[in-house]
């Protein structure tokens, strides 16, 4: 079965321990659509993402993918989706196209794609040295090569632009139109509004464990920024400046 | 998936750890010292008598094998876990199984070379004699690696989400090699004295149905016990 939603989900809740850090979040995301979701520290986006990413099973509610139900049928989401997470997530010991090499070996892609991807991210130069001695930059690029090298068709993406120039904002940009292009659909966690300004349509604040709409990047980080402090009982912001919303600006 | 897609992804995981594991050397090396010097350490405790140190050598043997392997079992999920990699690990589309096959070959192939060092410090200092069956020597050292290597992997995935996984591994490990490594033991201890009693078989039927129970049990339970 297949769905036009790439996302569905319905009161999702997630806790550890005693604490809920997702309190019921619902969230339709159509296949086309590209969506920024912005919070306070602590607010759960991360936790979102993952279990929308079957990392994590929800402790109440439920979500689909593209028609697959996160618990029932984990195996399905995870043949569409792509998770980008801050951590890149590869050996030290290997090289840049062995790491790359591996992860075409686990998604059954020819090893020449693998060497295109490296190349698409500017690492072709160093792909027979080993990683231990990148920057996080060019970690950070070797993981988007691994997302390239997938093409998957819901892209989750949590802080794309952490610890990267112009040129790899860039990418994650052009990696994000070219999913939308292929029918797919985007859902990322930003703190750089500014970034992703013209590339994320819809946005969504995340507060109190809750999931709400909202006009745009800065209106969505403000709200979910000045709930925070007040439930935290943290000063609120005096200047626009305070607000993770405020780079877009 | 096909089988023989999980299986080239298993290959390519067994090929990943052995590749990291070859260029890092501090791994290997330091698990092949503990093992040379528990049966070194054995050694001094039975004393000069050489008739006492040839009859503990089976033991010795498997218990430095054992002691040992659980330090490479720790670190094939530590190399995940620190660069964070055992996400994306888990994200690959495809069962989970060959994540655990991979792992599998992985470490057998390393305390299949652990052992081969062991059994060779054992003749060198417990002056034990190659015995005329070393073919069955062979086939007990290979069932009885297969056992210790399935458990180890599987129960060192389950640790690996712990923060005390180090000491959890061995309190959850060794309880249940116990019969496993008792049947290697005696099959080893028999051969080694020439088999007279023709019970080496029977040991080793043992340890061989404990492997196949083993590897069954653990690839049915392996995608509950990594899930986070």
């Amino acid at each position: 079965m297949d769905s036009a939603l790439a996302i569905d989900a319905d009161g999702l809740a997630r806790r550890f321990g005693s604490r809920w850090v997702l309190r019921g979040a619902t969230l339709q995301l159509a296949a086309g659509e590209a969506a920024g979701l912005v919070g306070a520290n602590g607010s759960g986006k991360s936790t979102l993402l993952r279990v929308l990413a079957t990392l994590l099973r929800p402790s109440a509610g439920h979500a689909a993918v593209f028609g697959a139900d996160l618990v029932r049928h984990p195996d399905r989401v995870r043949e569409a989706i792509g998770f980008f997470s801050p951590v890149p997530g590869v050996y030290d010991d290997l090289t840049a196209g062995e790491n790359l090499m591996f992860a075409a070996d686990m998604l059954g892609r020819p090893h020449d794609d693998a060497m295109a991807s490296l190349a698409r991210v500017g690492l072709a130069e160093v792909a027979r040295e080993r990683v231990r001695g990148f920057s996080s930059g060019m970690l950070r690029r070797l993981a988007l090569a691994r997302l390239l090298l997938q093409r998957p068709r819901l892209l989750l993406l949590d802080e794309p632009y952490n610890n990267l120039d112009a040129g790899g904002i860039a990418l994650v940009n052009d990696t994000i139109r070219d999913t939308l292009t292929r029918g797919g659909a985007v859902l990322a966690v930003v703190h750089d509004v500014a970034s992703a300004v013209g590339v994320l349509e819809r946005w969504f604040a995340l507060r109190d464990g809750r999931v709400t709409e909202a006009a745009d990047g800065v209106a969505a980080g403000e709200a979910a920024f000045v709930s925070a402090a007040g439930a935290r009982g943290w000063p609120s912001p005096g200047t626009a400046s305070a607000t993770p919303a405020a780079a877009g600006r | 998936m096909s089988f023989s897609t999980e299986w080239a992804r298993a290959r390519a995981i067994a090929w990943k750890d052995l590749t990291t594991e070859r260029r890092s050397k501090a791994g290997f090396n330091s698990v092949a010292a503990l093992a040379v010097t528990i049966l070194v350490l054995f050694g001094f405790a039975l004393g000069p008598e050489t008739s006492a140190v040839r009859a503990a050598a089976p033991g010795a043997l498997w218990l430095a094998a054992l002691f040992a392997g659980v330090l490479a079992f720790n670190r094939s999920y530590q190399v995940e876990i620190d660069g964070g990699a055992l996400e994306p690990l888990l994200l690959y589309p495809g069962s989970r199984r060959a994540i655990y096959a991979g792992k599998l070959l992985a470490n057998f192939a390393f305390v299949a070379l652990l052992l081969a060092i062991v059994i060779a410090a054992s003749l060198i200092l417990f002056q034990v004699p190659i015995p005329d069956a070393w073919g069955s020597l062979l086939l007990v050292v290979l069932l009885g690696s297969i056992g210790i290597v399935t458990l180890g992997t599987f129960y060192a995935a389950m640790a690996s989400r712990s923060r005390a996984r180090e000491v959890l591994l061995p309190l959850l490990l060794f309880p249940m090699l116990v019969p496993v490594s008792l049947a290697a033991m005696q099959a080893t201890k028999a051969l080694l004295a020439g088999d007279l009693m023709r019970e080496a078989g029977a040991w080793m039927s043992l340890v061989a149905a404990f492997d196949v129970i083993f590897l069954a049990a653990t690839f049915l339970a392996f995608d509950s016990v990594i899930e986070g």
